[in-house]
């Protein structure tokens, strides 16, 4: 067995026969040519042929992969009716008395080269549209046409380097995976290959290459990056296991996808998603949740070597909200201390950090860390449908401050004319043992609760999260857990807030109907297991 | 002659898709043509490869200079895309 390890630009598995790309890449020769008139008939023939095949092209790129990602195919017809670019094969072959195969490769490698040495890693990669389009006129002009005989066996297909159309063109029916020696993911072929549900793998190196043949037997793991020749008994049956799993999800995602989350007896919940960092929203909108119940902020800090400043949190929590195009999102201010530690905040070494100074304790304590937070969370709601939640909440004081702190800002706002939004609801974590028995007092305070459940169950069970040790002591399920849950709920209710669900907990899907009989309005959940709750709440019959 | 400065909005700049459409837009103006003034420099408006090439940024000032029979159609409805972001 040979490993090689690239880039996995869509998450899949497959296992089977390779399949070495092929391309009918004619060399380009140098000919001097009497008759230039001839020759640019010949080039205006070939770039119609070109401008043809394009057109189809993108006819089943539209079928397959939507407009938006065949546009880049109306594009490379623009780029081949492009004057510059013509001007200078035109003029290659007029003053140089050579072919128009050579014109053509000349005048790409110049524009390639123009948008390699650009400095803008999207423009770079653009050099292979260039030659793209010119490979395809260069073919049309040697005609090298001739399909070649294939067999109907799925395969995985590997080359150095696939350009878009050369993607696009694929069947997808004979296609388990591709993978790829070179490339970049920001190229469209790495796009193409997301959104045509293929398992893939780029750069996997020169060294590939060389290791490759057509029939050999592979395995590629397109979550890893990692690609697999003629793979032992363990590795086929560890990846064959995960192919099976992956099935069966998309099996589950087809069939629940677009669907309610509402009971057997038609009682509706929300089931949001929680999410880590701006890069995760695809994962979100790829999972139907309805919104975003928990978006943790503190990755604005944890990938920072300073605070982050106003305008870089603001960039980011627009993007999101914006993104979710009206979706409620619910945004967790900074949540750091315990186990998530920041250098440049310099906090002092504590025994007991889980209960020490973290989280809402800090921003009380630092109002201008907590300020520039807000300033930008209350400018990013005039972009949509935004949630403040806070952590770590213990008393009606603190949260009386916090609300004093929000009034300051929204009203420093409109001092300054920065337009927000008056509709965004406020609520806290319930994840202190203190929150939930006095959430008859903060009920009243907030639009909503969202239930903790991890470090609910760590300070309710007196067990450290962190030590492995007392797992065995550690019953999540343990009633004192679910009636401080079951109170906060009828609380909220009694007082006209709602309340969700986002610890681990709300995956639990042997819990769902618990928290269906409560009267939980959300469960917020990782976006891998949104179906999964679907699918548990659509089973459930409270009637019975 | 008409002209008229636009700032670029959309977050990605002048990338495919946006030189895509400007190139399109401008081709519907066969007796009319287009020049984006942008960094000093003079770009075709129907030169797609062009427009790429100029990494015209978000931020950047264009000035869209339209010459010929249909100069101010040409002129408004670049200026609607740029002002739109490109529908970004």
């Amino acid at each position: 067995m040979t490993v090689f390890n690239g880039k996995g630009v869509y998450g899949a598995i497959a296992l089977g026969k390779i399949s070495v790309f092929k391309r009918r890449e004619a060399k380009v020769k140098r000919v001097h040519v009497e008759d230039t008139q001839a020759e640019l008939k010949r080039l205006e023939e070939a770039k119609q042929r070109s401008v043809e095949q394009l057109q189809q092209i993108y006819d089943k790129a539209l079928r397959e992969v939507g407009e938006a990602n065949a546009q880049i195919f109306e594009i490379h017809i623009m780029m081949i009716d492009d004057d510059d670019y013509n001007d200078s094969i035109q003029s290659i072959i007029e003053t140089q008395s050579v072919n128009a195969e050579y014109a053509v490769a000349v005048t790409a490698d110049n524009f390639a080269e123009m948008f390699a040495s650009m400095e803008d890693a999207y423009m770079q990669a653009r050099s292979a549209d260039v030659k793209d389009i010119s490979n395809r006129i260069i073919g049309n002009l040697s005609d090298a046409g001739a399909d070649e005989e294939t067999d109907n066996e799925k395969v995985i297909i590997c080359a150095d380097d696939l350009a878009p159309s050369e993607t696009v063109l694929l069947d997808k029916d004979r296609v388990l995976a591709f993978v790829t020696a070179f490339g970049s993911s920001n190229s469209h072929t790495a796009i193409l290959a997301r959104n045509m549900n293929i398992p893939a793998v780029i750069g996997a190196g020169e060294e590939f290459l060389n290791a490759i043949k057509d029939g050999t037997f592979a395995a590629v793991d397109g979550y890893t990056g990692e690609i697999f020749i003629e793979p032992d008994e363990q590795t086929v049956e560890r990846l064959e296991k995960k192919r099976c799993e992956d099935e069966d999800k998309k099996r589950l995602l087809q069939e629940l996808k677009g669907k309610e989350n509402v009971t057997l007896d038609g009682k509706r919940i929300n089931i949001f998603a929680n999410i880590g960092g701006v890069d995760h929203i695809g994962a979100v909108l790829a999972s139907d949740a309805g919104g975003i119940g928990l978006f943790r902020s503190e990755f604005l800090y944890l990938e920072s070597s300073d605070y982050p400043t106003e305008e870089q949190q603001f960039a980011a929590y627009k993007k999101v909200l914006e993104s979710m195009a009206g979706k409620k999102v619910i945004i967790r201010t900074l949540d750091i201390g315990a186990d998530k530690q920041v250098d440049y905040f310099g906090l002092a070494k504590e025994d007991n950090p889980a209960l020490g100074f973290r989280a809402i304790r800090i921003c009380l304590t630092r109002p201008e860390i907590f300020k520039t937070q807000l300033r930008a969370l209350y400018r990013a709601s005039a972009f949509g449908n935004l949630g403040i939640m806070f952590p770590m909440i213990t008393s009606v004081s603190e949260l009386e401050k916090i609300k004093a702190v929000c009034e300051e800002v929204k009203s420093s706002l409109k001092q300054e004319g920065i337009p927000f939004s008056d509709s965004v609801e406020l609520g806290i974590m319930i994840e202190t043992p203190a929150a939930a028995v006095i959430s008859d007092r903060l009920a009243p305070m907030v639009d909503f609760f969202s239930v903790g459940t991890n470090d609910l169950t760590q300070y309710t069970l007196a067990c450290d999260r962190q030590n492995a040790a007392i797992e065995p002591f550690v019953d999540t399920h343990h009633e004192a857990i679910l009636r401080l849950i079951e109170m906060s709920a009828k609380n909220a209710h009694a007082n006209g807030a709602w309340i969700g669900i986002c610890g681990e907990l709300a995956a639990d899907t042997t819990l769902t109907e618990t928290f269906l009989r409560m009267g939980i309005d959300e469960l917020s959940v990782s976006p891998t297991f949104v179906l999964k709750v679907r699918d548990a709440v659509r089973k459930t019959d409270l009637s019975k | 002659m008409v002209s008229k400065t636009v700032t670029i909005v959309n977050a990605e700049g002048m990338h495919m898709r946006p030189a895509g459409m400007i190139a399109k837009a401008v081709k519907a103006y066969p007796d009319t043509e287009v020049i984006l003034k942008a960094n000093g420099k003079d770009i075709k408006a129907k030169a797609v490869m062009q427009i790429m090439a100029a990494g015209l940024k978000k931020g950047t000032e264009v000035e869209i200079v339209a010459n010929g029979t249909q100069e101010q159609a040409a002129l408004d409805e670049l200026a609607k895309m740029f002002e739109d972001g490109f529908g970004e």
